[in-house]
This record gives structure tokens, sequence and C-alpha cells, in this order.
């Protein structure tokens, strides 16, 4: 069988989501927001919820997010992305709400407002893109960077007498009341692709059903802020993102009934 | 013995040459070009052994640009 018999529309298995359009997407090769963009066009398109999602796109390299997913976004200003969230679910509760943030500014400039509306239960779905390092800026430390880690602003690795440690942050938030699901994946493996989508089908469906809070976190890589090639970044994660931050459910209070 | 084949179609204009396609595939089917460029000077990915692909779609799931579509058939 030559290949143009296999390639015919009646074999298709796989192809791009249509909520993704077909914009060229800003990132760098081999970005991991690339894949998660395309799990949340995903499930939003297998939910059927393309007319009542709104994403609130956070600052920094997914700024540009409403370029890429057809549906309604909001763009908050640094780290606010979950207070506009929780704005627009209480003034909606029809809506499928969800922030899609990074490491700087889900953990950073944002600790407080994220800590809070994770309190609070709002019934919001977050997804946290942790690449340890500020990425848009040029690769500055950020504070989820490891312990010895390299970066623009701690050329030599991070110390901890002078930086302090890194700081995880979804175990923090699996110890609130209001949250409901808690959970850390990666995007590097096929597999791990397949169980980052189930992840964010289920954060999504919980904010839909009103139980809390879902956080979702994505272990990433960042291969400009890290110098490496795309394929290297994706074993110095396995080798030492994972240590600091394993994967898997921190927290499911349906699970637990 | 039924025998599974498949195919991939990348947007090659689309595609980024980061190569993750590449260490992801199973049966080592692709490849980047090693001298055609598209429009913005990445070294697409292509397929270089079509008669090993399974389809399983491990490439497309990989993907960070969402250029691969892939295609599958039971051969009797």
């Amino acid at each position: 069988m030559e290949n143009n018999d296999i390639i015919r529309p009646e074999n298709l298995v796989y192809k791009k989501p249509a909520l993704l359009n077909d914009a060229h997407m800003h990132y760098c090769p081999g970005c991991s927001h690339g894949v998660v963009h395309k799990l949340v066009a995903e499930v939003i398109e297998e939910m059927g919820m393309a007319e009542k999602a709104i994403g609130v796109s956070p600052v920094g390299c997914a700024v540009f997010a409403y370029n890429y997913i057809d549906i309604d976004w909001l763009e908050a200003a640094h780290g606010r992305a979950t207070a506009m969230a929780t704005a627009t679910k209480r003034l909606m509760p029809n809506k499928l709400v969800f922030t899609y943030q990074g490491d700087g500014d889900f953990a950073a400039i944002g600790t407080c407002e994220s800590i809070h509306s994770c309190n609070r239960g709002e019934n919001i779905a977050i997804i946290f893109i942790n690449n340890a390092i500020y990425g848009m800026t040029g690769g500055q430390m950020a504070p989820t960077t490891l312990l010895g880690q390299k970066t623009a602003t701690c050329p030599y690795g991070r110390r901890a007498d002078l930086n302090g440690y890194p700081l995880s942050i979804t175990p923090l938030l699996a110890q609130l009341d209001g949250t409901c699901y808690v959970t850390r994946q990666s995007v590097h493996k096929p597999a791990s692709v397949r169980k980052a989508k189930a992840a964010i089908r289920k954060a999504f469906e919980n904010s839909m059903a009103g139980k809390g809070t879902s956080v979702v976190e994505i272990v990433s890589t960042c291969n400009t802020g890290w110098k490496l090639s795309p394929e290297k970044a994706n074993l110095w994660m396995e080798e030492n993102m994972f240590a600091k931050y394993p994967l898997g459910d921190l927290k499911d209070v349906e699970s637990k009934k | 013995m039924a025998k599974v084949r498949g195919a991939v179609t990348v947007n090659t204009e689309r595609c980024k040459g980061c190569n993750l396609c590449v260490v992801a595939c199973p049966s080592q089917v692709l490849d980047l070009q090693q001298k055609e460029v598209n429009n913005r000077g990445y070294h697409f990915a292509y397929m270089a052994q079509p008669d090993k692909c399974i389809g399983c779609q491990s490439c497309s799931l990989v993907c960070p640009d969402a250029c691969i579509e892939v295609y599958r058939v039971i051969e009797k």
C-alpha cells in the first residue's frame, strides 16, 4: 500500500484541533506552551464549550494565547489572572472560566491572588506552566528555579543562603479546603501528554460542576532559557525538575469519597 | 495477521524543526530535512522511512505546533 492510499480523509486519526487557529505561534521551537495550547483547544472542543469558554491569559510568554485559541479571552495585569477569573466566573457562572499562567505570573507576583482564590474555592480551573525560569524576559531566576540552576541573574547557580529555596506552590494549594483537584503533569512524552489532557478535562469539568478550584501544574521546559536543545531540555527536566516537582495527583476530593 | 499501516503529513510552513517528533517516534520514521528549509528557515520534519510508520500518533501528540496529521489503516 502506498502512502497516497493511506493519506485519505477516512483514515484520519489525528489532526490539529479546529479551535487552534492557523496563526503562527511565536513560541520558540520545542516550547511546551504549544502542546498545552493544543490540549486546551482539544478539551474545549470535545466538551463542546467553544462558545462558553473564557480564558484569562497572563503576563509572560503565554500573553498571546488569545491569538492562537479561538475562544473568548481576557488579559489580566501581571499575576492577577485568578482575581479576574474570580470576577468573571461569579458574574457568569454558566461560562467555563480558566486561567493560563506561567510560574512567574502564578507563583511569583501573583502568589497572593493565587492562594486566596484557591482558598475561597472559586469555581475556576487554573493551568499553571512551571518551567523554573522567567522565559519571556530573558531567562532570569524565578521563585521556582532549582538550587544550583544557572540563570541570567544567578550565573553561578541558585544558592539557598543568598536566594532562598525553590517554591513548590501546588502542595501548598493542595492543603487548602477550597481546592478540589490539584495535580502535577508534564507534556514531554506521548503518554504524559495524554495524562495531561485527561487532567485538564477533569479540571474543566470540576469547574462547570461547581466543585471548587482545580489546579493543573504542568512541569515544562524552557529550552531557550535553559540554553539547551528541545530534546536535551526534556532530558534535563526528567533528571532535575522531577526530583523537586514529582508528577502525580496531589489532591483529588472525589477519589476519597 | 492484520498489519497496521500509518502515514503522517507535516504542515511544513508551521513546523519549527524542534526535533521532538523525531525523538518521540518509536519506529524511527521521521527525520528533519538536512538541506531544505521552509519560509522561516527551519529544517522541517518529513517521513524518512514511510514504510515503518504504524500510525501511533506519538509524533503528533508531542508536536508543540500541531503541524502533524496522522492517518492509519489496517491491512487485511
